[in-house]
């Protein structure tokens, strides 16, 4: 294990209930965020990503549950076990939006409309730092400058919908990094942004990461995303980790077949017309109904009779962090 | 021979909505949403239609299909060699025209009736325009479904039992109904899934092929619109700043718009060189445009001119191809 792991997740499983069934959203999901560097999770809508972020932060939806596994943050003091702690308990409390903070998928939700973009950033820092309140107003109209916000000590006092949506996701993250945290989970940050807009706030959470050492969990739907900025990727699809390792490896030598259906998939810009693009057959299965083996065996053009009935073990390549759930992988010792 | 006239031809089409305030509703402003676009639209061209939320584009979409008026300007469609204005059209002869006009909308899930069955959502259409059979009706919504690679046996089914990619494919099949020769998509792909938007992607452009359509893609995705389009337009705050093929507009853009914007895309290939250029600010409100050139304030190359004088939409010839762009830093 590397000493600059801040949070390790091993097998870790939450399900949902509703109307007396269970949804294993995430079923047995291990991997490491490190310190100073980008995880990326990436899968289409379904397949978990967002339930393991929220597992971490402990901010679980009703009926649902962390029914096994182990979430450790490896804090300044020692391992805690995040998993263990209370859901609203005075330690989680300590850590959450101090050690580990989030950024949503929608800002105009995760804001509250009835208060100033000021006071919302500076309840993170009345409740986790000694800041009297006019240093924390100061503290708060630094961290809007820091976002590129424009006259920041005229906005501070502005509501959220005086702001447009690139400047709501900048302030999101100035309420995040409010507090300096060790671990920034973003859940698809940028998806309700413009591009132009979504390229200003990656250059910002680049510049912060490279500051802070933060360690960032980024969660998307796009494999150009995943492409400029993560340094490792996982990509999930319907509860598991089906492949995972260092961008090079997965997006390079993608061994999963779901990973290179994917990527085959999505038209590529520079590529021009003639690139061909080659769906996935069929839809993403039931949540409460799942095929019994390998997930993606339906939807598999490789589905061997072995697929339907076992879900493959979690296999690492060689000496590499390249790891994959595939019986038969893309480029196996039996092809050529 | 005759030059082919292009099917649509907008000439300064301009369309506002009007900004009310206070008690009495008064008018206080209007949002310019178009703000003068000259455009043609050739037939059997997939003509892609790119820019960011506000700019216009969904707006131009509709009101090409005459679903808001225009304030200003002509929509001159081309009826078997007769140009005829939309804009100047009874209600009762756009209804009719409306046969050759269809769009499919980017919600599949608030875009089809949920209390009707899928004929049912279909057969309207149909019924409109003068098939009186049922069981007509019944052959042609089963032929449609199954083009658009669904079974014929689901039009009795009610939406709710269908996942977005079969919804807005069953979207595409009610834009078909009519056997239109114009088809508007409004980010038809956006809400889908990765996996499921190449399904829906590749059936339009086997769709056009069979058919002889043509399409207006409008999206915000400009990997999608590479992918699909012929020719592309880049609006920003009702304005085209730039036209020209697909292939030349991506290899060689001329106006800074246009390039911030594509240097802004996440591209999905290890080997892509990255070299973002960070725009400043965000797009201006369109009830309060910059004066001159819309783009100058967020743009690095401006000049002196750029801040009170419009720059025109010119066409220049590049390589033998027409390239159109709006700014005045491209003289030749």
């Amino acid at each position: 294990m590397h000493d600059d792991v801040l949070i390790s997740v091993q097998n870790l499983k939450t399900f949902l209930y509703a109307n007396g069934r269970c949804n294993r959203a995430v079923n047995d999901v291990t991997f490491e965020i490190r310190k100073g560097r980008t995880l990326c999770v990436v899968g289409e809508s379904g397949c978990g990503k967002s339930i393991t972020a929220a597992s971490v932060m402990q901010l679980l939806p009703e009926l649902s549950r962390i029914e096994g596994g182990q979430i450790v943050y490896q804090s300044p003091g020692g391992p805690i076990r995040i998993d263990q702690l209370a859901k609203n308990g005075k330690k989680m409390r300590a850590l959450r939006g101090a050690d580990l903070a989030m950024i949503f998928q929608d800002p105009m939700t995760a804001l509250n409309p009835v208060y100033t973009i000021g006071q919302q950033i500076s309840e993170n820092l009345r409740y986790h730092t000694k800041l009297k309140p006019r240093a924390r107003r100061a503290k708060t109209i630094s961290l809007l400058a820091e976002m590129g916000i424009p006259i920041p000590e005229q906005r501070v006092d502005e509501y959220p919908h005086q702001f447009s949506g690139g400047m709501r996701q900048r302030a999101m993250i100035a309420m995040a990094m409010a507090c300096d945290p060790h671990v920034l989970i973003a859940d698809e940050p940028t998806t309700a942004l413009d591009v132009t807009i979504q390229a200003q706030v990656f250059e910002l959470m680049e510049k912060l990461k490279a500051k802070h050492q933060t360690a960032v969990m980024l969660i998307t739907h796009d494999m150009g995303v995943v492409t400029e900025l993560a340094d490792d990727v996982i990509v999930m699809y319907m509860g598991n980790i089906v492949e995972g390792g260092t961008v090079e490896e997965v997006l390079r030598t993608p061994r999963h077949p779901y990973t290179r259906a994917l990527l085959d998939s999505i038209p590529v810009l520079g590529r021009g017309k003639d690139q061909k693009i080659d769906p996935i057959q069929g839809t993403t299965p039931d949540p409460y109904e799942r095929p019994p083996g390998c997930q993606f065996a339906p939807r598999c053009p490789r589905c061997q009779p072995l697929c339907e009935q076992a879900l493959p073990p979690e296999q690492v390549l060689g000496e590499s962090t390249h790891r994959l759930r595939c019986f038969f992988p893309v480029g196996g010792p039996n092809e050529a | 021979m005759k030059p082919e006239l292009p099917l649509v031809s907008l000439r300064g089409l301009k369309t506002s909505f009007p900004v009310r305030k206070g008690v009495f509703q008064r008018t206080v402003g209007q949002v310019k949403a178009v703000a003068g676009v000259d455009l043609e639209i050739r037939r059997g061209e997939t003509l892609g239609l790119v820019g960011e939320s506000g700019c216009g584009k969904t707006t131009l979409g509709k009101t090409l299909l005459q679903l808001t008026k225009a304030s200003e300007g002509q929509i001159l469609y081309d009826f078997d060699g007769v140009q005829k204005d939309l804009c100047q059209l009874s209600v009762r002869e756009m209804d009719e025209a409306r046969r050759k006009l269809q769009i499919v909308f980017q919600d599949p899930y608030s875009s089809l009736n949920p209390a009707f069955t899928i004929f049912g959502s279909l057969e309207d259409p149909l019924r409109r325009f003068g098939v009186h059979k049922r069981a007509d009706r019944r052959r042609i919504v089963g032929d449609l479904l199954e083009q658009v690679n669904m079974k014929a046996d689901y039009m009795d089914r009610y939406p709710n039992e269908f996942s977005g990619g079969q919804r807005q494919r069953i979207g595409i099949a009610r834009a078909l109904c009519v056997n239109p020769e114009l088809l508007v998509c409004d980010e038809a792909v956006s809400a889908l899934d990765v996996s499921i938007r190449a399904q829906v992607l590749n059936l339009l452009l086997r769709l056009k092929q069979e058919r002889g359509l043509t399409y207006v893609f409008i999206t915000h995705d400009l990997s999608v619109v590479e992918y699909i389009s012929d020719r592309i337009a880049v609006m920003y705050l009702g304005k085209i700043v730039e036209l020209a093929d697909a292939v030349d507009l991506y290899r060689g853009a001329l106006h800074p718009y246009t390039l911030a914007l594509l240097s802004a895309v996440p591209v999905a290939n290890l080997d892509h060189v990255k070299n973002r250029i960070v725009l400043g600010g965000d797009v201006p409100s369109p009830v309060n445009p910059p004066s001159g050139c819309p783009f100058h304030p967020r743009c690095a190359h401006r000049l002196a001119r750029c801040e009170t004088e419009a720059p025109q939409l010119k066409k220049h010839v590049i390589n033998g191809h027409d390239h159109s762009v709006a700014c005045h830093l491209i003289q030749e």
